[in-house]
Order: C-alpha cells, then sequence, then structure tokens
C-alpha cells in the first residue's frame, strides 16, 4: 500500500475535497482548507486506516502530506 | 483536605497524601478509548517509592536537579513525587518543544537525572547532557528502562528528605528558547502559598476528577491537575492522546468535574456545540435560549451547577455532563465565550498570572462571575500599577510570596525583572478598578501570545527569516507597537522590511512563501515596507524600542500589508 497516496484519498474522502487536486507536497492545512482541530481528527482517521498510533508531538510541526506520510511510514 | 501552612515542602505535602486518601483513586490513564489504569492513592505510593528508592541509590546531594520531559500522564505525577520526597528539585520540560529546544534547555538547567519516556527520547540524535536516565515504555533490555525498577518487597520506604520552604522546588522554564533561557526558580514556600490560595477560593474533595489537558510542565496544570487534587484527596485523570473526540470521550467516561484549558480548545468546545445546535429546529434554539436566561438569573451571583444541569442538559451531556469547573489559562480568553460559557452554566475561571510567580496572580473568584477582567489578587499577592497614566493604566506589577526566587543562573535578567524590594515587572499594561479587579489592555513587552497559550517572542521569528531580500527586516508583536489598538486576543507578529527602491513586491513574495514553512505560531500576519534605515548601537545591534517609537508615531496598523497567501487568494 502506496502511504502517501492512501493518506491523500483518505484526506480527499474525510473533508469532500477534489483528490486529483491533492499533491503530496501541499501544505495540508491550505490544501484542505483546514485548522488544526480538523488536522487532530485526520489523524484519528489515519489511526484507523493504517492501524498505527501516532503520539500527537510527533505530528506536531508537521505540515504536509508527503511529511505525516513518513511519520506514518515510520509506524507501520 | 490537607493544610499547606502545615508543610515546610512540597515532598511532605504529597508524601502526606499518599497516606491520608489511601482508598481514593489518584490516577486513572487513559489511552485513547482504552483504560490504560487506575491507580488508589495506595498504589500511586507504591509507584512513587519504586521510583524514589532509585533516586535514593543514586546518592545525590538535596537540591540536585531532576528533569522529567513526558507527555501528560500518571508516570509524570508519580516521577515528581519521589523527586520531591528525597528533596530534589524538579525541571519540568515541555514536551512540545523541538528537539534542540528541549537540549538547549537541559544544557542551561544540568539536571543530574532525566525521567522520559521513550518516544521522546528516540528523538534525540545525540544523548542529551545528563548523567542518569530513566526511560520508560522502552523494550525489554534498554538500559535505565522504569518497567525495570525493583516492585515494592516490603523494604522501608527511602526516607523523606526535609527541605526549607525558603529552598527552592522547581524551576520553570517560561516559554521562548531565543536568548536568555528564563528558568525560572520556584520555593516550596511559592507553591505551597499558591496552593493554599487557591483551595480557599476553588476547593476539591475526593471524589472530584480533574482532567489535566495542557502539559504539567505549565504552572496551571501543575496546580489544578496535579499538586491541588492530591492535597484534596481528588482524581486526576490523564489521556494519551488529546485529540478532540477522546477529550469529549474522556470526559463523559471519567465523569470529570474540572478541566483547565487553553482558550483554543475553549473555542474548539463552543464550536462543536453550536454545531449541535444549530442542528436543532428553531423552537428548540429559542427554548435554549430562554432556559439560558432563567439559568442566568438564577446563578447570577454564584455558580450551581446542579441547577445549571438540571435546566441545561443536553448542554452538559456535550460537556461530558459532570463538569463543574473550567479553568481557562496560558492565554487571554474572549469576553463574550467566557460570558456565553457562563449563560450556559459552565463557569470558567478566568486568572492571570506568570511562570515568575508560581501559578495566578489575580483570579476572578466567581462571587459574582466578571469577564471584563482578569480577577482580583489572590491571597497574600499585591497587584500594583507602576507609573499609571491618566486613565489609570500602567505596568503590572506583583508582589508575595508566590513570586519567583530569580532566575536560574541569570542575575542580571534577575535585576531587570526584580525590583529590590521585590515587584516582579511583569511587563504587562492595565489598570485596577475601584473593586480591585485588574483590567488588561496590552503589553509592554515584544512579545504574542496564541490562542493556544504559546508565548512567541518576535526575535525568534527573525532568526528564521535570514537571507531575505530586504537591506533590513526586524520582526514585532503589533501591540507592542501598537498597545491598544487590538485586544489581546487579536495579537499578530509582523515584519518591517527595509527595501532601497521602496518596491515591496518581491519581500512580500519572498515573505509569503517563507511563511509557509514555519509553524503555525510563528507566522507572520503582516508586513510593512519602509526606506529608513534602523536605529542602532555602536554594536550594530537594533535599537528594537526606538524603532517601534518611530513606527507608532510614522505609521497606523491599518497601514501594513496582510501576507495572504496568492494560492487562498485564487480560491473562490
Amino acid at each position: 500500500m502506496d502511504v502517501t497516496d492512501t493518506l491523500l484519498t483518505l484526506a480527499a474522502d474525510r473533508f469532500s475535497r477534489d483528490r486529483s487536486k491533492l499533491r503530496p507536497e501541499d501544505d495540508f492545512f491550505e490544501a484542505l482548507e483546514i485548522d488544526s482541530v480538523d488536522a487532530m481528527t485526520l489523524l484519528t482517521a489515519v489511526e484507523e486506516k493504517f492501524g498505527v498510533e501516532i503520539p500527537d508531538y510527533e505530528v506536531q510541526d508537521v505540515r504536509t502530506f508527503s511529511a505525516l506520510a513518513a511519520v506514518i511510514g515510520r509506524r507501520i | 483536605m490537607l493544610h499547606p501552612p502545615a508543610y515546610a515542602s512540597l515532598g511532605e505535602l504529597l508524601s502526606d497524601a499518599l497516606v491520608q486518601w489511601k482508598r481514593e483513586t489518584a490516577l486513572i490513564e487513559m489511552d485513547r478509548k482504552r483504560l490504560t489504569h487506575a491507580w488508589t492513592y495506595r498504589e500511586t505510593k507504591s509507584e512513587v517509592m519504586r521510583v524514589a528508592r532509585w533516586l535514593a541509590s543514586l546518592d545525590l546531594a538535596p537540591g540536585s536537579r531532576v528533569a522529567i520531559l513526558m507527555s501528560n500522564q500518571s508516570r509524570w505525577l508519580v516521577a515528581a513525587c519521589a523527586l520531591f520526597r528525597r528533596g530534589l528539585v524538579l525541571v519540568p520540560v515541555d514536551y512540545k518543544l523541538s528537539e534542540s529546544e528541549q537540549l538547549a534547555l537541559l544544557a542551561h538547567a544540568e539536571p543530574s537525572v532525566l525521567v522520559i519516556e521513550r518516544p521522546l527520547f528516540e528523538r534525540f540524535k545525540k544523548s542529551p547532557p545528563v548523567p542518569h536516565v530513566l526511560v520508560s515504555e522502552a523494550p525489554e533490555g534498554t538500559a535505565g528502562r522504569w518497567e525495570d525498577l525493583p516492585e515494592e518487597d516490603g523494604a522501608e520506604d527511602p526516607a523523606l528528605v526535609a527541605r526549607s520552604r525558603e529552598d527552592a522546588a522547581a524551576i520553570v522554564y517560561s516559554s521562548g528558547t531565543g536568548g536568555t533561557p528564563k528558568g525560572c526558580v520556584l520555593t516550596h514556600d511559592a507553591y505551597l502559598e499558591q496552593l493554599l490560595a487557591l483551595m480557599e477560593i476553588f476547593p476539591m474533595r475526593p471524589g472530584h476528577r480533574t482532567f489535566s489537558v495542557l502539559p504539567t510542565n505549565h504552572a496551571i496544570d501543575f496546580m489544578v491537575g496535579f499538586i491541588g487534587p492530591f492535597a484534596c484527596g481528588a482524581t486526576v485523570v490523564h489521556q494519551r492522546t488529546l485529540r478532540p473526540e477522546f477529550l469529549v470521550s474522556t470526559m463523559r467516561d471519567q465523569k470529570i468535574t474540572h478541566i483547565a484549558l487553553v482558550p483554543v480548545l475553549l473555542e474548539a468546545f463552543e464550536r462543536a456545540l453550536d454545531e449541535k445546535l444549530d442542528a436543532r429546529p428553531a423552537w428548540q434554539r429559542a427554548a435554549l435560549d430562554g432556559l439560558s436566561a432563567i439559568n442566568l438569573a438564577l446563578t447570577r451571583d454564584k455558580a450551581n451547577a446542579a441547577i445549571s444541569r438540571r435546566l441545561l442538559p443536553g448542554v452538559h451531556a456535550a460537556f461530558g455532563g459532570h463538569l463543574e469547573l473550567v479553568f481557562a489559562g496560558g492565554a487571554f480568553v474572549d469576553r463574550a465565550r467566557a460570558e456565553r460559557f457562563y449563560e450556559l452554566g459552565l463557569p470558567v475561571v478566568i486568572g492571570y498570572g506568570l511562570t515568575e510567580c508560581c501559578t495566578v496572580a489575580t483570579v476572578n473568584d466567581l462571587r459574582p462571575f466578571r469577564a471584563d477582567s482578569v480577577g482580583r489578587p489572590v491571597h497574600g499577592v499585591e497587584v500594583r500599577i507602576d507609573q499609571p497614566g491618566h486613565d489609570g493604566i500602567g505596568e503590572v506589577w506583583i508582589r508575595g510570596r508566590t513570586v519567583m526566587k530569580e532566575y536560574f543562573r541569570e542575575p542580571e535578567l534577575t535585576a531587570t525583572t526584580i525590583t529590590p524590594d521585590g515587584w516582579l515587572k511583569t511587563g504587562d499594561l492595565g489598570s485596577l478598578d475601584a473593586s480591585e479587579h485588574l483590567r488588561l489592555v496590552g503589553r509592554s513587552k515584544n512579545m504574542i501570545v496564541t490562542a493556544g497559550g504559546k508565548n512567541v517572542y518576535p526575535e525568534d521569528v527573525e532568526s528564521a527569516l535570514e537571507g531575505s531580500p530586504a537591506e533590513e527586516l526586524a520582526v514585532f508583536a503589533s501591540g507592542y507597537v501598537w498597545p491598544r489598538a487590538r485586544t489581546l486576543t487579536e495579537e499578530v507578529l509582523f515584519a518591517v522590511a527595509r527595501v532601497k527602491s521602496g518596491d515591496a513586491r518581491a519581500i512580500t513574495r519572498w515573505l509569503v512563501d517563507r511563511n509557509r514553512r514555519l509553524p503555525e505560531h510563528k507566522r507572520l500576519a503582516s508586513v510593512l515596507v519602509v526606506t529608513e534605515t534602523f536605529p542602532r548601537t555602536a554594536s550594530m545591534k537594533l535599537k528594537r524600542d526606538v524603532l517601534a517609537e518611530t513606527l507608532r508615531t510614522s505609521h497606523e496598523e491599518r497601514d501594513l500589508v496582510p501576507l495572504t497567501h496568492p494560492a487562498l487568494e485564487a480560491r473562490p
């Protein structure tokens, strides 16, 4: 399973965005037009999807899909 | 509840609490929806003694420093109880800082011991400069593993090491890691005094359950989510994942009665509540308004959780159904939001304090509730306004036993912050009204506090903006330059850039791009382009106050150009 690709699809579904317009290097706050509270709920969806547990502080400065995918990748 | 004046140190008080409240539940830890453990005070004592025994084996001199670097969890409090029992000094390190910032604080504090959880320990590329490390949740075989500490085997408890009230209990670093580290040295006397004052206003009892959400290194959680509940035999609940959906489920499942929050979380709660209400039919919303008004009339002079819960059960269910009190801290609370929560029967305690004076200097005692001020000075604390203007506004100064002793190893900084007769100069601007309520209006120091409770110093942001195409660049807090143009909940950072041609386009584009790579709290809101050279000292250091004065007289805040991202503007 390609983590980045799965993550982009998950994010697009969750916030009803056009998947084809999301790129791995995008800042997800801007691309999804979400705030930090929304981003936290995305993280929970990520945990369920990938079957991992990610401490909150590991993602506190993460802003792009690719960086988030890297964090997930380390935990899988 | 235990009586703080009867104790000489936090070690004595906490050791007594562990014995006194035996069968009450001390610590509950959740990880997402799972209950990790629920320990009585007696069980907590066994855990504390495991760590205390290890600390005793290290043969440290009383007053040696022990750093705790952990996210909110039971073991944070266990380690703290153990080190206080052994007469050691706590250095709580913010787990949310970057690992280089954490290393810088550890290098400054020079602790003998570091207690840390494994994921945080693994982030360090090189070992922290600490002789003894205790790592929790590490795999078997790891050296210095918490889980390998021997269980209580009938051996005698390690001795309680006596400390006097004047001895340091903790060195707490206030945020802002740029420049000189500010390690506030707080004595046992300061904490015990503060505890007494807070217990008088907001007494807790066995059966109360505090949800520890703010980082425990933060002065408010240290008191509201640790020392206070332990002194009263109440329960502290931790949730390893502080995401909104787990916050609410924990509040419900664990019947949370008390919680301390930063304003940004309060806002998230309000939004969630609004979404729920918006989904209801109009007549129900009208009925709710009516019930809120009745509730307000019944509780105007004094909060009454039982009445409010009966009148507004739906609203209270959204907060778990048992909440009695919300402490808001870390940053300023929007007045309208605090009033709305009170109308709904959820009193929000608004206070004011700095790490430099323990937890709070003033607090709204809810008798009656007033959201227009940050409350009255608490017992034992004096507040005065230095050099008030004709409007009564001046710098807020604080004096009392809760004021820190000094900044650790920084005598010069201490001397500029505390006057010889003991007044702490806060750098905040405010006035006192006839009933001694403090109102804050701005800051005389160049910093902002985000709604998330983060102190951000413009100097720290400047260092992230090196290599700009501007001839000169400086970052300011809007409130520092134009103190009363905004309220304290709307503070922003902006850049001043000197550009030879006066053409703002290149620097604006550069800042927009660079801004995206900064963490959210360090982002700039706008830029002001100027052509005049910045005032500097002989050694070329920026004269920040002079430049601020020039900006104040020659510009208005509306001259700032917003740094909105072009991609955002292009959206429909």
